[in-house]
């Protein structure tokens, strides 16, 4: 079933100082598969997904997509070429509505460069039907006209994705989508992310609530202390002694506890 | 009358500068404290010029406007990398560098300046106060227009995602670095462009007309007025610019007002006056509604 080799990262090392964040990993993404990668806290989900995303230049080992190297290109660079990110702490742009964050991403190739960036907004269809697709499929339509600032943490969420989604990317990166929403605000997300899975997009996802990413995934990669413990199906990785003792030995079954989540 | 006309080519002179830094401290939400050096940059090219090259004022206007943005590039390049606290400092120091440089560098001529610098010309007939001020308002309004086009381009969307967040302007693929550049050499080639008219309106260039206070000036103004507006920027400038001219005995303590002002702006009202959202826009917003709600009610009544 999975198809050609989108993403691969290669022995990749990210040390800061004296601590090695990120230890020789190496993970393969076939397009239209959803991986997701699980790990307690300070196992590197977040590191490894940086230097994926651009924002972070790896120490040692690279990063291949679409079958050229773009270790440490830049995450503009890494947007353009088709790597949408969202951001564990939301990072809307607070000043502009709803629309107009969704509106800035759809619109990508306009702002390549400043020179580039010289023709008004408004003046492409495409740009706005893609816009207000969006932010209907992610249920924001009603709230599109309101500061993004004033947005409450399910909104921002949502934004999130809508924001990456409006990138159309390849590769669409999700950093903790449902870090700081209770039950009520996991439910109709993981609904959206299925949603995003049926049509076939490529999904990264780094998430600390295990039983939701299980859900969602076709292949599961779990990270313990910079390196990679485990690869294999959401069924495998429940019974993997490796991956029980790693969870198990931080946190005692608390938050992120196998059994966590939806 | 030449006193009104005088005071007008000022603040108008003022008012482009203050459209200029708005579009680096304002749209893209980088703090400048240099822009009096661009302004002075672009006075000096005027000066030289036309004194001693004979060059016509319609010529170096846009060779003021050049050499400003030329100088913006470099300095844009090196120092917009910094963090932003780390580049307000910076700024200052370019303002320091800049006087210095203009004193003591000969060609520059010294404390004295630069003196008798013609006035402009249209097929003979020499430019008065009034001309002056006409040709002001228009720059104003041209640097107005351009500012109003910005903010309706994905250029000025990008450096507003700038303003809020740089990472995540970088996620939605928006080369940070470059924009920031831009639009500082944008800002700072129209201070120069404000600079090469007032040289020719003052008729003489002296070092410490383009110094910090000036920079401080410019961005009480703008603070005042509306930080990322353009009529702020422009009620900033008029406002300022001409209350030590009603208020006479504020004209000597006019650093020392407009730094209070400064300092009151963004403590207490940091959208400024008429900025967005600002007391005075919901004010006049909320006004304008019982007024409209007023009238339909007359008019179901009416019909």
């Amino acid at each position: 079933m999975p198809g050609v080799t989108l993403l691969e990262v290669d022995r990749l090392t990210v040390r800061f100082r004296g601590l090695t964040a990120v230890d020789g990993v190496n993970l393969a993404v076939a397009e239209g598969e959803f991986v997701a990668i699980i790990g307690p806290n300070g196992a590197g989900k977040t590191t490894l997904f940086n230097v994926i995303a651009g924002s972070l230049r790896p120490s040692a080992g690279d990063v291949r997509f679409a079958g050229r190297s773009v270790a440490g290109l830049g995450a503009a660079r890494m947007s353009q070429l088709g790597v949408g990110r969202t951001f564990q702490v939301a990072r809307p742009f607070v000043s502009l509505t709803v629309r107009e964050n969704v509106r800035l991403a759809a619109g990508r190739h306009y702002l390549a460069n400043p020179l580039a960036a010289w023709g008004r907004r408004g003046r492409d269809r495409e740009v706005e039907a893609r816009v207000n697709h969006l932010l209907a499929v992610t249920g924001l339509a009603g709230l599109a006209d309101r500061r993004a600032g004033d947005l409450n943490m399910g909104g921002l969420r949502r934004l999130e994705i809508a924001r990456a989604l409006a990138l159309e990317p390849r590769l669409l990166l999700l950093d903790e989508p449902a870090a700081g929403l209770g039950i009520d605000g996991i439910r109709p997300l993981a609904e959206l992310i299925r949603a995003l899975r049926s049509q076939h997009l490529t999904v990264l996802l780094v998430e600390h609530h295990v039983g939701f990413a299980l859900s969602l995934c076709d292949r599961v990669v779990v990270l313990d202390q910079g390196k990679k413990i485990f690869e294999g199906t959401p069924e495998a990785v429940r019974r993997d002694e490796r991956v029980i003792t790693a969870y198990l030995g931080e946190s005692g079954g608390g938050e992120g506890a196998m059994s966590g989540g939806d | 009358m030449t006193y009104f006309l005088v005071v007008g080519v000022t603040v108008a002179v003022f008012a482009i500068l203050a459209l200029s830094l708005n579009i680096i401290a304002g749209y893209a939400g980088q703090p400048h404290l240099g822009q009096a050096a661009f302004f002075g940059l672009g006075a000096y090219t005027a000066a030289i010029l036309s004194t001693r090259y004979g060059v016509s004022f319609w010529l170096d206007l846009p060779a003021a406007l050049l050499v400003a943005g030329l100088v913006g590039v470099i300095l844009g390049v090196i120092s917009l990398r910094l963090a932003r606290d780390f580049l307000a400092i910076t700024t200052i120091g370019i303002n320091f560098v800049m006087v210095a440089i203009f004193q003591y560098v000969p060609f520059f001529g010294g404390a004295m300046g630069i003196p008798a610098i013609p006035s402009p010309a249209i097929g003979g007939h020499e430019f008065g106060y009034r001309d002056f001020f006409l040709t002001a308002l228009v720059l104003v309004v041209l640097v107005a227009a351009l500012s109003a086009y910005l903010e309706r381009t994905w250029f000025g969307a990008a450096l507003k995602a700038i303003k809020d967040d740089e990472q995540a302007a970088a996620a939605v693929g928006i080369q940070v670095a470059s924009y920031k550049i831009a639009a500082f050499v944008l800002g700072t080639a129209l201070a120069g462009l404000a600079g090469g008219f007032y040289a020719h309106f003052m008729s003489v260039v002296t070092p410490n007309g383009f110094g910090f206070p000036v920079s401080v000036s410019i961005l009480s103004m703008l603070v005042f007025g509306g930080l990322g507006t353009i009529r702020g920027a422009m009620a900033g400038a008029i406002l300022l610019g001409i209350l030590p001219e009603v208020f006479r005995f504020i004209s000597n303590y006019r650093l020392l007002v407009y730094g209070f002002l400064l300092l009151f702006m963004v403590r207490f009202q940091p959208q400024g006056i008429v900025g967005e959202d600002s007391w005075l826009v919901r004010r006049i917003a909320r006004l304008a509604a019982v007024l409209r709600t007023g009238g339909a009610r007359r008019d179901t009544a009416g019909g």
